[in-house]
């Protein structure tokens, strides 16, 4: 018996067509429907922030929302970030300040950064650590995420 | 030419990939034709299993195999690093709280959750041990079958073993003043923010298996023996983990993965949630008497220490963090007399397993707070009696172990420095300051292969687990230092047995020393291969040339590898190859199976706040400074040292386990067990170090990442101590537990 409901939506730029099952969450869809693994799975409580991803804008944790909610909807992964070959200034950051370890956190951290930059290009620090509250490393690299979104904004101005 | 890549911070290498959302996990690997596996556990500390039925279960569309105890060889085959008393999955009873008595494996998510759900489990629940004191109680129940421990005279009991070290005589030593306390340390789990993943799959007449694991090659050898395979039929992929913090470093449920994919014939994968992550790995709790000697001077006369930890069910290498843990449980002092009890006690727990720092943070938080309580009774300051019994360097502080390797003195006084020790302090607020020593590996084997190819361009192969630590950025630093390559044209391979040298494991801070001088090595033989070259080319006999650095050194002239590489080749160009080995070869007298590569060495001092109306406790400023010999990437070894910092900081102020009556954890997954966010963060970290370049890996460098994580938890409770007047001897230091000694000292 097929249950699953049509949904179309925009990932990265690229619209999509396609059927899914109503209890799948967006998450479930961009990994194993769409193949975007660069969204994480951690948690699934939204605790976490590792599947962080933009809907219309605003980020979401994409293990909370039903993909079938997502319909008609902008996805923004961070696949979607770089142009080709070139990073943003923030991902740049990001390696250049030293904000990636193992890295497992790092797309959600980036997609919370990005999100924080459009909405207050010019954060503080406290905004900064306030905005990416939600967005756990254990590695422990807080300092140099901030650092890096410090610097990404400072480049914005330039 | 100078040192252009040693001691700089260049971009990490593979960086990109992770920012792009390109790195590959293993959870992000999908074979075709894979099955999804999801494990079936009862609800319970511990239960006598009665029957299992699958039939339901099966029923469900696209579930494939239900495999349980019954389905397995017998007898049950069993595993483990240390003590080969895990089974492949619970046979009988199940040990503890997340103990998997089956696995369903489904060609969807969905379905395989589902049959999990409907596979009916009758059990009968038994009375479970979850603390020392149920453990050690004559009429606990015993965890593990006295059968699986041979002679063992302790097999009766649920002691699995003690570990004794010791000199002088403590009780014929004299003190002016006896310090004596009790201490508790939680149980904590490693929450790496990628939970355990887990892949299997027939490979012709071997087998493949895909981990998220530190030690690819140790698990190679587990499977080899469990399945009856050659090492050579056995291929490990390990791709590069989502952190680890020794979590990651042994098998857990890869064995069971691959019995179902040998009975389906296809891939089979189980990917853990967090909430089994939490079932999977956790650091022992422990209990610690101390008893410190000390003179009216501040000497320090006597160390008696008892440590209990509680590990799990089965023994994972739990036994080895207790045993190599406590070993330096006195300090990095010079103590004349010490006795030191430690004691790995079995439980209905979850196995307890390696985590950053290793048995030795226990520990520390009792013998360090001890001292600063020594202190206070002796009106000393607190810095002041460490640097007076601090080991100076080349003290056989631990008779018959590696001597002090560094001027750890420094370290101490640069934090003390940084923190403002001694300055006026705001009303509300203290300082405190403790210091941390770790072994490093007492036994290693690092095999690497170089290839300088045609362009001068290197592919570096080495078996070391990146992590997040940054080990390809270091060793591909090696590489191009040594070569005189460009980073930017270093590839290093790691993560596959059948493509990689051996490598013995990640762990113990050990890959930049020993991987290090692997690599270092095999590049020495591609340099000697240069030099020979270069004879050749130039009519110059090969005692005249030395190649190093990149830089080939003739009579007269000097000119890049390249230079020689190019018409050493000649017209068929190929490439030329080097080997390379680190060691630290075992010791068989000593009671770790070898002294120490080196030492670990941290000072941390910390400024803290506490908020008297709610026990709320602020980091102000927190000061880690490490002797790292030679930071070969510093931005590297500041991230390793504040993140180690930050984790110190979790289980020293918020994380512990919670049991209920049932020994069930009540706090599985993010939302009840919290680990430090953005918000919890010390509002100033500095992290320094000492580079005295007296290291025995690469340029000097000593191992780091986990100094940083020994002593947080004593400094902060000094600091707290300073602010508040109370002394709590319990981690974590929760704002309820804060609170509390707050209304007791006010006698509210």
């Amino acid at each position: 018996m097929d249950n699953t409901l049509p949904i179309e939506f925009t990932v990265n730029g690229r619209r999509q067509a396609i059927r899914v099952a109503p209890h799948h969450t967006l998450l479930d869809v961009l990994r194993d429907d769409l193949g975007l693994t660069g969204t994480k799975e951690c948690c699934l409580v939204g605790e976490c922030g590792a599947c962080t991803v933009m809907v219309d804008g605003r980020i979401v944790d994409s293990c909370l929302m039903l993909a079938v909610e997502a319909d008609g909807a902008e996805i923004k992964t961070v696949e979607g970030l770089a142009e080709g070959a070139k990073l943003t200034p923030l991902q740049q950051a990001f390696l250049d300040k030293g904000a990636v370890q193992c890295g497992f956190c790092t797309p959600g951290q980036l997609m919370a950064a990005h999100a924080l930059l459009a909405e207050n290009p010019h954060p503080d620090i406290g905004e900064i650590q306030e905005g990416l509250a939600g967005n756990l490393c254990r590695c422990g690299c807080y300092y140099q995420i901030t650092e890096a979104i410090l610097a990404a904004a400072e480049e914005g101005v330039r | 030419m100078s040192t252009s890549f040693i001691g700089t911070s260049p971009n990490r290498v593979g960086g990109i990939d992770r920012v792009n959302g390109l790195q590959e996990y293993v959870a992000d690997i999908r074979l075709p034709n894979v099955l999804e596996a999801k494990l079936v556990t009862v609800d319970c500390a511990r239960a006598r299993i009665i029957s299992i039925d699958a039939s339901a279960a099966m029923q469900v569309p696209g579930v494939c195999l239900v495999m349980t105890a019954a389905d397995l060889p017998q007898p049950m085959p069993r595993f483990g690093p240390q003590n080969e008393d895990r089974p492949v999955i619970a046979v009988g009873e199940t040990k503890f709280h997340g103990d998997p008595v089956a696995i369903v494996a489904a060609e969807t998510k969905d379905a395989a959750a589902e049959g999990a759900r409907l596979v009916r489990v009758e059990y009968e629940e038994l009375p479970p041990v979850f603390t020392v004191a149920a453990a050690l109680d004559p009429a606990a129940p015993l965890v593990q079958d006295p059968s699986l421990r041979g002679n063992d005279p302790l097999a009766s009991t649920n002691v699995l073993h003690e570990h004794r070290v010791g000199w002088g005589d403590v009780d014929a030593a004299h003190a002016d003043l006896v310090v004596e306390n009790s201490y508790s340390f939680p149980m904590v789990t490693h929450f790496a923010i990628e939970p355990h993943a887990f892949m299997a799959a027939p490979d012709g007449d071997g087998i493949a298996i895909w981990s998220s694991i530190q030690h690819p090659n140790w698990l190679q050898k587990i499977m080899a023996k469990l399945l009856g395979l050659p090492l050579a039929k056995v291929r490990v992929f390990a791709p590069d983990p989502g952190g680890g913090f020794g979590g990651k470093q042994h098998t857990k449920y890869e064995p069971l993965v691959a019995f179902a994919a040998l009975k389906t014939g296809r891939p089979v994968r189980l990917i853990l949630t967090l909430d089994e992550t939490f079932q999977a790995v956790r650091r022992a709790s422990c209990e610690i008497l101390v008893r410190t000697g000390l003179n009216t001077d501040g000497k320090i006369v006597f160390q008696d220490i008892k440590a209990d930890y509680l590990i799990g069910a089965y023994t994972d290498i739990a036994d080895r963090v207790v045993g190599k843990g406590s070993y330096p449980g006195a300090g990095p002092y010079n103590v004349p007399a010490v006795r030191i009890l430690a004691r790995s006690i079995l439980s209905h727990t979850v196995p307890s397993t390696a985590f950053r720092g290793f048995g030795n943070p226990q520990i520390n938080w009792a013998v360090e707070s001890n001292l600063d309580e020594g202190a206070r009774a002796l009106g000393m300051d607190r810095l002041e009696i460490r640097l007076r019994n601090l080991a100076r360097k080349g003290d056989a502080f631990i008779p018959f172990d590696t001597p002090a390797d560094g001027h750890w003195d420094q370290a101490v006084r640069r934090a003390a420095e940084l923190i403002g020790w001694g300055k006026p302090l705001a009303p509300g607020r203290g300082r405190g300051i403790a210091v941390g020593i770790k072994s490093g590996p007492t036994t290693g084997l690092s095999q690497s292969t170089v290839r300088l190819l045609a362009d001068g361009s290197v592919v570096v192969f080495a078996g070391t687990s990146d992590m997040g630590q940054g080990a390809r950025t270091v060793l591909a630093q090696i590489a191009a230092e040594e070569l005189g390559a460009p980073l930017g044209s270093v590839t290093v391979v790691m993560g596959d047995t059948a493509v990689v040298p051996y490598d013995q494991q990640t762990s113990a801070s050990r890959s930049t020393v020993l991987m290090g001088n692997s690599v270092l090595a095999a590049c020495r033989s591609v340099q000697a291969q240069i030099r020979t070259m270069a004879a050749r080319l130039h009519g110059v006999d090969e005692s005249q040339i030395s190649v190093d650095r990149g830089v080939v050194r003739m009579p007269g002239r000097n000119l890049t590898i390249l230079e020689i590489l190019k018409p050493g080749l000649g017209r068929l160009g190929g490439e030329v190859i080097g080997n390379g080995e680190g060691r630290k070869e075992a010791e068989p007298g000593h009671p770790l199976g070898g002294a120490p590569a080196f030492f670990e060495f941290n000072c941390t001092a910390v400024e803290a706040e506490v908020d008297t109306e709610t026990g709320d406790t602020t980091i102000v400023k927190h000061v880690t400074v490490s002797d790292v010999g030679k930071a070969i990437n510093p931005l590297q070894v500041r991230m390793q040292d504040e993140g180690a910092a930050i984790q110190g900081l979790g289980h020293t102020l918020m994380e512990h386990y919670i049991f209920d009556e049932k020994g069930r954890i009540r706090n599985l997954g993010a939302i009840d067990y919290r680990i430090p966010t953005s918000m919890d963060l010390p509002l100033e970290i500095h992290s320094e170090t000492i580079e005295n370049a007296d290291g025995p890996g690469p340029y000097g460098a000593k191992g780091m990442s986990e100094g940083a994580l020994l002593c947080v938890a004593a400094a902060v409770a000094g600091a707290v101590r300073e602010a508040t007047g109370v002394f709590i001897r319990d981690l974590p230091l929760t704002p309820e537990r804060v609170w509390r000694a707050l209304n007791e000292r006010d006698g509210r």
